[in-house]
């Protein structure tokens, strides 16, 4: 706002007074400022009346004007005077300085009330950091408190830590203290029964010189007669060669000894390699197939390859008799690793399953166990109703057994009743299958008969035709043989050489195929049979034709 | 054979109908057979004469006298011929030959429960002997006395010496003042030596698995551990605590059964043997729930020699079961499945267990407890046995025929024998 300057005036109110004896010290406090700008910036009307009318009255006219001319030059507003001469008011002046002074004070009254604006703030701000600042305060005290109540404790605690370490080391030295005594102790008990033994040999020794030199006749043995020894054999003197035989046959008895069990372990051994190779293949094949992300299927990968390779080495190498270092460590380090995999594996398994489980939310877990009561219920009722079912079985059963023997001989007749009726008509229909099979194989054999004969016919027929072919051929040839048709016999002779050849192969399997056929055939026959002879080798020949193209 | 004072009775074992009578010099105290069965011999350790009988010829005789040196122990050679005699403060052994009438003399043994060890087949003998307050261990050979190996044990005071059942091993155990095993192989090589702890009571007993496989050392820590022949390390140590809680385990327990009376056939005066049914009590086995926990007793702390620990061990013949005792908890035997290496088994008696000892051809297992009953386990269930007759027959010890199809119980002045049915198949 600038500062203020102390204008006195003469006559004053005391309203005014209060306004005008403002200074411009800015270090006043924001209340009293704030109450004095309040005071100043809404002025009531009776103020304004009163200082108004205060300053300018109907005497001092023009020397309030020129006050106010004066004060306005001074502000910097053109004078209110036309032309600065003469007494004469330019009221567009006049006007303008108004509208400047007024648009002045609008200007400097929003300034205050921001200004007042930002001191509320301010204000509240600094209430808001008071309260904080005593409740920190407050905090610092209560932790400062329990810090030193920590400390207390801590303190107890390690003078008891300190305590006890102090007993325990007193426990230990005591128990050092008695294990000494003991092993001295004993040491000297082993000295005095070493000093008692040795008294003791020496009586014996006395005892034994004295009773050694008593000679007494009684120290013998009576026997009746010798007794020959268990194995029969005579007693050997004491020699080297003895001694050596001793020496050998108990180093024999202990190599037995060792092989035996070395043939143990070795058996021990190759079973377990067994175990140990069938293990391997199963975890193997346990092994997931290559489903994972790159990286894994290369490691994989790679280690397949490796395991590919051992496979192929120890099966190469024969199991039993190799059992040198580096088969073993192959073989252990292989299931190690395939070992160490599937372990990895099913652990990936496990965290995917509790993953699985963790993820889902609460309520799929109620919900799942809901579905798992539900099954549960389900699977109760169905054994309920299989009991019910096996209850009734049961009770039916029951009735079967315990009815009277009339129903059950009833019963039972109908049974065999309807067993006989069925039986019946199988029967029947194998009485039937059989006659129709026995007519089929009379047919077969009247067939196969007449198909013999026909043939014998058919050889003579044909055997006949030749030597007429032959002599007709000749009876031909003696004529002039250039002509066609006459050729055409030969061509026809070839021909029926050559479809004659094949008439046995043509037969041959005519004779395998089916009956119908056969007997269709046997009819043709039959009935080519009824026609003349002379006919019967063109009507053959008609049906080896048919019979060629078919 | 049986002796009664100065008088040597053999029986036969079928029918136990008396074949000789033989009559000795003094009052017998120890008989033995020889290995073939044709000789018994009768040591009368007060007198310190050895006397022994023929079977095939009654009349041969035949006397060892040791004189002034005095008797304490004697015992057959595994070839039958040979009679080991170890005179008074175990001064010396003398070895009687029966075939050549020679003597020969083994100086210092050492006066030890098992002193003198055969192996199973006989050919070699280990003696345990000390020199100079020095334990030693001596093999011989037994065929013909001669000394194969003389080598000495780290031991302090050794306690005992046993073979291997293939008589390739001896194990050597020293007081229960220090626990130490000590393996040697038959040439007289250290394999292994085993020290579980140090300072408390150490090794009470020890048994060889009959596949020698496993060795089995009960301590007075009321465990067992057992050695593999592979490694000679530890595979296990079997716990015998006072409560059982393992769900696995079988529990047998002794229950009296309160005697049935007809009232119908009683009579007046009452018959001998309803009289005998009255008075002594009858029992069963009943399977007890897990948990049990079993009646134990406190041992005196000041006495030597506490009843603490596992003093009973026994492996059966077919290699699948360990019977064991705690003195901790004398009512109860513990059957343990090596196979599995687990407690398959409590048998709970009543009184406190005697003597056990396995059938050699099966895996039974005979249990007396100082009642007129003898117990019998088999994987298929057991039963209590009551010894028919008058009066009280306690029995303190049995002993298995060796075709396992009879066994012959002891008590303090009686004897009888108890013939086992075999089930018709």
């Amino acid at each position: 706002m600038g500062d203020w300057k102390t204008i006195t005036v003469p006559v004053l109110s005391s309203d005014s007074k209060n306004i005008f004896s403002y200074t411009s010290e800015r270090k006043r406090s924001p209340t009293s400022m704030n109450s004095q700008v309040l005071r100043l910036s809404l002025p009531s009307s009776k103020n304004m009346h009163s200082f108004f009318s205060a300053f300018c009255t109907e005497e001092n006219i023009e020397q309030s004007i020129s006050y106010i001319d004066r004060e306005l030059t001074t502000l910097g507003f053109p004078s209110i005077y036309a032309e600065s001469k003469g007494k004469e008011l330019n009221l567009i002046a006049i006007i303008n300085c108004m509208n400047e002074l007024l648009t002045l004070q609008h200007k400097n009254l929003r300034a205050q009330e921001e200004v007042e604006m930002q001191h509320l703030k301010l204000g509240s701000d600094m209430d808001h950091l008071q309260n904080c600042y005593a409740k920190l305060k407050e905090q610092l005290e209560l932790s400062k408190r329990e810090i030193v109540g920590l400390q207390e404790k801590d303190r107890q605690l390690q003078s008891k830590n300190r305590n006890l370490h102090q007993l325990l080391k007193n426990e230990k030295d005591e128990v050092q203290k008695l294990q000494n005594i003991i092993s001295s102790r004993a040491t000297q008990y082993n000295h005095d029964m070493k000093r008692k033994e040795r008294e003791y040999n020496k009586l014996k020794e006395r005892l034994h010189q004295l009773v050694m030199n008593k000679k007494d006749k009684k120290l013998a043995m009576e026997v009746l007669n010798y007794v020959g020894r268990a194995d029969g054999k005579r007693g050997a003197w004491r020699t080297d060669k003895t001694e050596a035989r001793n020496e050998e046959e108990m180093y024999k008895v202990l190599l037995s000894d060792y092989e035996q069990r070395q043939k143990q372990l070795l058996l021990e051994n190759a079973e377990l390699k067994k175990v140990l190779q069938q293990m391997k293949k199963d975890i193997i094949s346990l092994l997931p197939p290559q489903k994972q992300k790159p990286k894994e299927r290369s490691e994989d990968g790679l280690v397949q390859s490796d395991q590919e390779e051992d496979i192929g080495e120890l099966n190469k190498e024969n199991m039993w008799e190799l059992s040198c270092e580096t088969v073993r460590e192959q073989l252990t380090n292989s299931i190690r690793k395939q070992w160490r995999m599937l372990k990895n594996h099913v652990e990936k398994l496990d965290n995917q399953v509790s993953r699985g489980h963790s993820g889902a939310l609460n309520e799929k877990d109620v919900i799942s166990r809901e579905d798992h009561e539900l099954e549960t219920e389900k699977l109760e009722l169905e054994i309920q109703q299989c009991k019910e079912m096996i209850k009734t079985q049961q009770q039916l059963l029951q009735q079967q057994l315990t009815c009277d023997d009339d129903t059950t001989l009833l019963l039972q007749d109908c049974y065999l009743l309807e067993e006989r009726e069925r039986l019946q008509e199988e029967w029947r229909l194998f009485r039937e299958q059989k006659k129709n099979f026995e007519k089929e194989r009379k047919s077969f054999t009247e067939a196969a008969i007449r198909l013999g004969l026909e043939r014998k016919a058919f050889e003579e027929d044909r055997g006949a035709w030749l030597k007429h072919q032959f002599l007709s051929m000749t009876a031909d040839c003696k004529s002039e043989n250039v002509t066609t048709p006459s050729s055409d016999p030969d061509i026809r002779l070839v021909k029926s050489a050559s479809r004659q050849r094949k008439l046995p192969f043509v037969l041959s399997p005519t004779a395998s195929p089916e009956p119908c056929q056969i007997s269709q055939y046997i009819t043709q026959n039959s009935v080519a049979s009824e026609k003349p002879a002379g006919d019967k080798i063109p009507n053959l020949w008609v049906e080896n034709d048919d019979k060629e193209e078919t | 054979a049986s002796c009664m004072q100065h008088r040597l009775v053999v029986r036969d074992a079928s029918s136990l109908q008396i074949l000789h009578l033989y009559t000795c010099l003094d009052q017998i105290q120890y008989i033995e057979w020889s290995s073939d069965s044709l000789f018994i011999l009768c040591a009368m350790y007060k007198r310190g004469i050895v006397q022994v009988w023929s079977l095939e010829q009654p009349e041969w005789h035949c006397k060892i006298d040791e004189g002034s040196a005095g008797l304490v122990a004697s015992c057959w050679s595994p070839d039958g011929r040979h009679i080991l005699n170890t005179t008074e403060f175990h001064l010396r052994i003398t070895v009687w030959s029966l075939c050549t009438k020679s003597v020969s003399y083994i100086k210092y043994p050492k006066a030890c429960q098992q002193g003198v060890a055969f192996t199973k087949d006989g050919r070699y003998m280990a003696v345990a002997e000390r020199r100079d307050c020095k334990d030693f261990i001596s093999i011989f050979v037994c065929n013909n006395w001669q000394l194969l190996r003389h080598f000495d044990t780290e031991t302090q005071d050794l306690f005992g010496i046993e073979w291997a059942p293939n008589g390739c091993v001896l194990a050597a155990w020293d007081t229960c003042l220090e626990y130490k095993v000590l393996l040697y192989s038959l040439d007289g090589r250290l394999l292994s030596s085993y020290r579980a702890y140090e300072w408390p009571l150490g090794v009470k007993s020890i048994a060889w698995s009959p596949s020698s496989q496993f060795l089995a050392i009960g301590s007075f820590d009321e465990k067992v551990r057992i050695l593999n022949h592979v490694t000679w390390k530890k595979i296990t140590e079997l716990d015998h605590p006072a409560t059982i809680s393992s769900k696995k385990t079988i529990v047998y327990k002794e229950v009296e059964k309160s005697p049935t009376v007809d009232s119908e056939r009683l009579s007046f005066p009452p018959t001998r043997a309803l009289a005998s049914s009255l008075f002594s009590t009858q029992s069963k086995y009943d399977i007890s729930q897990v948990p049990v926990s079993l009646q134990h007793i406190k041992p005196v702390a000041d006495r030597a020699n506490p009843k603490v620990g596992v003093g009973m061990l026994a492996f059966s013949a077919d290699n699948c079961f360990l019977a064991t005792k705690n003195d901790n908890i004398p009512n109860a035997v513990w059957i343990w499945d090596v196979r599995k290496l687990k407690l398959s088994v409590v048998l709970e008696q009543l009184c406190t267990i005697q003597y056990f000892q396995w059938d050699p051809c099966q895996p039974r297992l005979a249990v007396c407890t100082g009642s007129s009953r003898v117990y019998l386990w088999s994987p298929a269930g057991c039963i209590v046995v009551q010894v028919p007759g008058e009066g009280d027959f306690q029995i303190m010890s049995l002993s298995w025929h060796c075709r396992g199809d009879s066994m012959l119980l002891l008590s303090k002045d009686h004897f009888c024998v108890c013939y086992l049915e075999r089930e018709e198949v």
